[in-house]
């Protein structure tokens, strides 16, 4: 059957199970925009293609499905690359659809002219610019298979005008992708398997390093498993929160830079690091000479470009990790490792999160108080938190106990400012019924806000807690132990919240005392339509412990002692 | 050490630009590249040269099948394998230098390929030592202009073929390029 490249477009998408697209139109994309009134597939207008790209991203991670982001040529591609860098770095599959100038028009600079492809070729898992109808169909199929295959990760398409414009004969089945050297089902051999075991039952203090990687094969299941039948306790990255239950009593919480102490003093005490899905980034492993010293280690994950790039390893498996673990759970044994759990629980007396609710209520209002009663507010609904990046996003990290996979979502890899409110409205239209919330900070907030308006315009009930301590709140934080407190660049003259969401027609309210934090999570969970809510919280508060960049992972910033700034100090 | 990489990938616009963006992006420092046909038109073969350590190397090996558009890698380096460099010196060569000249590249089996009354121009072949080697003697007579392609390599015949795919591959390409000479 004959038709057009716009058509074509809409109809693979559709077979690839696409519900809903986030999008922008512009000149060189006007054509497929003109083919979408044929199609069942709902378009989600956007006000900056970046929130498109995160809004994907956000709709990849809290469904497991591929994200689509649909925008312009030249500066509504060049829009997309922060998202983009999002996605690759957090391995979530997005499918990113670019209009082009005409073919012939290509190196011409024409109007709207960028070369997309060139410029997110270090940032994309693999791009294509088709340039002609008769390639979109395999095209399209190929990069749907690459990007939610193997490690996933984001693909772009980059569709010419007259590519969409032109007709041809469409054939699905005959538009197979055609990727001989493209190999995402890797396994691990034998005798690796054997070593792995063989560490396992030797090692006297093993912990695994739970990441990412679980929720992304699904996992979770098998490393619970694993975990309790190997007695071995599991330490989590901030991606992989959620992947382990959070009140197991195996869980000992999350790693790294701003870790509980016991929990990276465990992995510097470890004999045996088991590491699943995850990839020693250098925010969890601190100073690399003296990471895991005494630690044999084996590597499960699917990147094999991952093994041995910050860390070397004793034995690697390369493969998908619930596959992997399905072949090696038969064969691990029981083994009791009471003595290391209970080194382990001595150590977790010296929490640095302060027991919150513990704290008497003198009128400060903390965020580690705002998101415990988030928590203890919402733990028992279907929510799906959403967090942008810095100070808030740690908390959230150390307050918000996560009990379910894809319940979390944060951008870890890049540390994208901007990301939360765009991604929580991918995450509301993947999964409708669940409770989302944004936690975001002030600085944060600002850089996406415009899509406030696509909250609105979708009527999507998303709920927004800004964390608004007026500064840029971890480079504050920076400032204050590295820069003699020079805090140049980072208060901010921030609007009225609460004004500015009533303009776009979001119920809003500005809650500046802990007895109104409960009351005020309660009336957003009780408005039908979306709610902000301004938290005015501590302007110069703390995340504790922190590992500085490129100290060793046992050497923490802790809170100084006696405790000077939490509400018990007047 | 140099490690020797013989990558095959996808016949397609922009794959060299993919490779090359990948060692730039990865801080991984090409030595020389070189790339060109195979038997096959669909395929292109790239010979990639490569200061570094095994780790390294292995790294590299793995990042280059992350591209999609990569088939086959191989790196060479410890194994049996023929490297060639081809270089083209022009030479100053006066009346009086010339037959200095001509004797030089007669011992290192190089061949002049133009004659100009003020120059002489030679093409060799050979390990990149004996180019090294010709062209430090020659450069007393004066190099006016010099290129060379970069290390082309291909891993020897085996002789129980049919063991390893990848072998077989390169052993059947081997087969075309006509005879095998050692230095």
């Amino acid at each position: 059957m004959t038709k057009t490249g716009a058509q074509i477009l809409w109809e693979c998408l559709e077979r690839e199970g696409v519900k809903h697209v986030f999008g922008y139109p512009g000149g060189a994309i006007l054509p497929a925009y003109d083919a979408l009134k044929h199609s069942d597939i709902h378009h989600i207008l956007v006000r900056h293609e970046q929130g498109a790209t995160h809004m994907a991203d956000g709709y990849a991670r809290a469904s497991g499905e591929v994200g689509v982001a649909v925008a312009t040529s030249g500066p509504g591609a060049t829009n997309m690359v922060t998202g983009i860098a999002t996605a690759m770095l957090d391995s979530s599959p997005i499918v990113c659809i670019t209009g082009q100038v005409g073919s012939k028009l290509i190196g011409s600079d024409a109007f709207q002219e960028t070369d997309i492809t060139g410029i997110t070729l270090p940032i994309t898992k693999h791009n294509y610019l088709v340039t002609h109808a008769d390639q979109l169909a395999r095209v399209l199929r190929e990069a749907f298979y690459v990007a939610r295959s193997g490690r996933p990760g984001p693909v772009l398409v980059d569709i010419t005008k007259d590519a969409q414009q032109s007709a041809c004969e469409f054939d699905w089945e005959a538009a197979r992708p055609q990727l001989p050297g493209y190999r995402p089902d890797l396994s691990p051999e034998e005798s690796e398997y054997a070593q792995a075991l063989e560490l396992i039952h030797k090692a006297k203090r093993p912990l695994i390093l739970a990441g990412h990687g679980i929720i992304v094969s699904g996992a979770m299941a098998e490393v619970l498993t694993l975990a309790e039948k190997a007695g071995i306790p599991v330490a989590l990255t901030l991606l992989g929160l959620g992947a382990f239950p959070a009140s197991h009593p195996l869980n000992l919480g999350m790693m790294g830079m701003h870790g509980e102490a016991w929990v990276n003093h465990a992995i510097q005490e470890a004999d045996l690091l088991l590491a699943l899905g995850m990839r020693f980034d250098d925010r969890v492993t601190g100073n690399l000479k003296t990471y895991a010293q005494d630690a044999k280690k084996i590597h499960i994950e699917i990147d094999p470009a991952e093994i041995n790039k910050n860390v070397k390893v004793d034995v690697a498996l390369v493969g998908d990790l619930r596959e992997v673990l399905k072949e090696l759970l038969p064969r691990v044994e029981s083994v009791d490792h009471s003595d290391w759990l209970d080194s382990i629980d001595k150590l977790k007396g010296d929490s640095a999160v302060r027991d919150v609710q513990k704290l008497p209520d003198n009128g400060h209002l903390y965020a580690a108080h705002v998101i415990n009663d988030l928590w203890r507010e919402t733990r028992n609904s279907n929510t799906v938190v959403v967090t942008d990046v810095g100070q808030h996003q740690m908390w959230e990290a150390q307050y918000f106990k996560h009990e379910k996979a894809r319940s979390l979502i944060t951008s870890g890899g890049l540390g994208t400012m901007g990301f939360a409110l765009p991604a929580a409205i991918g995450a509301k239209v993947a999964r409708p019924e669940a409770e989302v919330w944004v936690i975001v900070g002030d600085g944060g907030f600002q850089m996406t806000m415009s899509e406030l308006a696509t909250i609105q315009q979708e009527k999507l009930k998303i709920n927004i807690a800004i964390i608004n301590n007026g500064f840029l709140g971890m480079v504050r934080q920076w400032q204050e132990f590295f820069y003699e407190r020079n805090y140049e660049a980072t208060p901010l003259l921030n609007p009225n919240f609460v004004k500015l969401a009533e303009a776009y027609g979001i119920r809003s309210m500005a809650v500046t005392e802990r007895s109104q934090v409960l009351p005020s999570v309660r009336a957003a969970r009780d408005h039908d339509g979306a709610v902000l809510i301004d938290f005015k919280v501590e302007q110069e508060d703390t995340v504790y412990p922190m590992v500085a960049a490129g100290a060793s992972l046992n050497d923490m910033i802790r809170r100084p002692s006696p405790i000077v700034e939490t509400a018990t100090d007047e | 050490m140099l490690n020797i990489f013989v990558v095959y990938v996808e016949n397609k616009p922009g794959v060299l630009t993919r490779v090359a963006s990948l060692f730039r992006r990865r801080a991984f420092n090409i030595d020389s590249l070189t790339v060109g046909r195979t038997e096959k038109p669909e395929v292109s073969r790239m010979t990639i040269t490569v200061d570094t350590n095994p780790d390294q190397a292995k790294r590299i090996e793995a990042n280059l099948y992350n591209l999609v558009n990569v088939l086959l890698v191989e790196n060479i380096t410890h194994e049996p394998a023929i490297a060639r460099d081809l270089a083209m010196i022009k030479v100053a060569a006066t009346h009086e230098a010339r037959s200095h000249v001509l004797e030089l590249a007669s011992v290192f089996r190089a061949r002049v390929v133009d004659v100009a009354p003020e120059s002489l121009t030679i093409e060799i072949t050979g390990g990149e030592d004996k180019i090294d080697g010709l062209l430090e003697v020659l450069r007393p007579y004066g190099v006016v202009e010099m290129v060379r392609t970069g290390i082309v390599a291909m891993r020897r015949g085996t002789t129980s073929a049919g063991a390893n795919p990848a072998q077989t591959k390169t052993a059947e390409l081997a087969a075309d390029e006509g005879v095998s000479y050692s230095v």
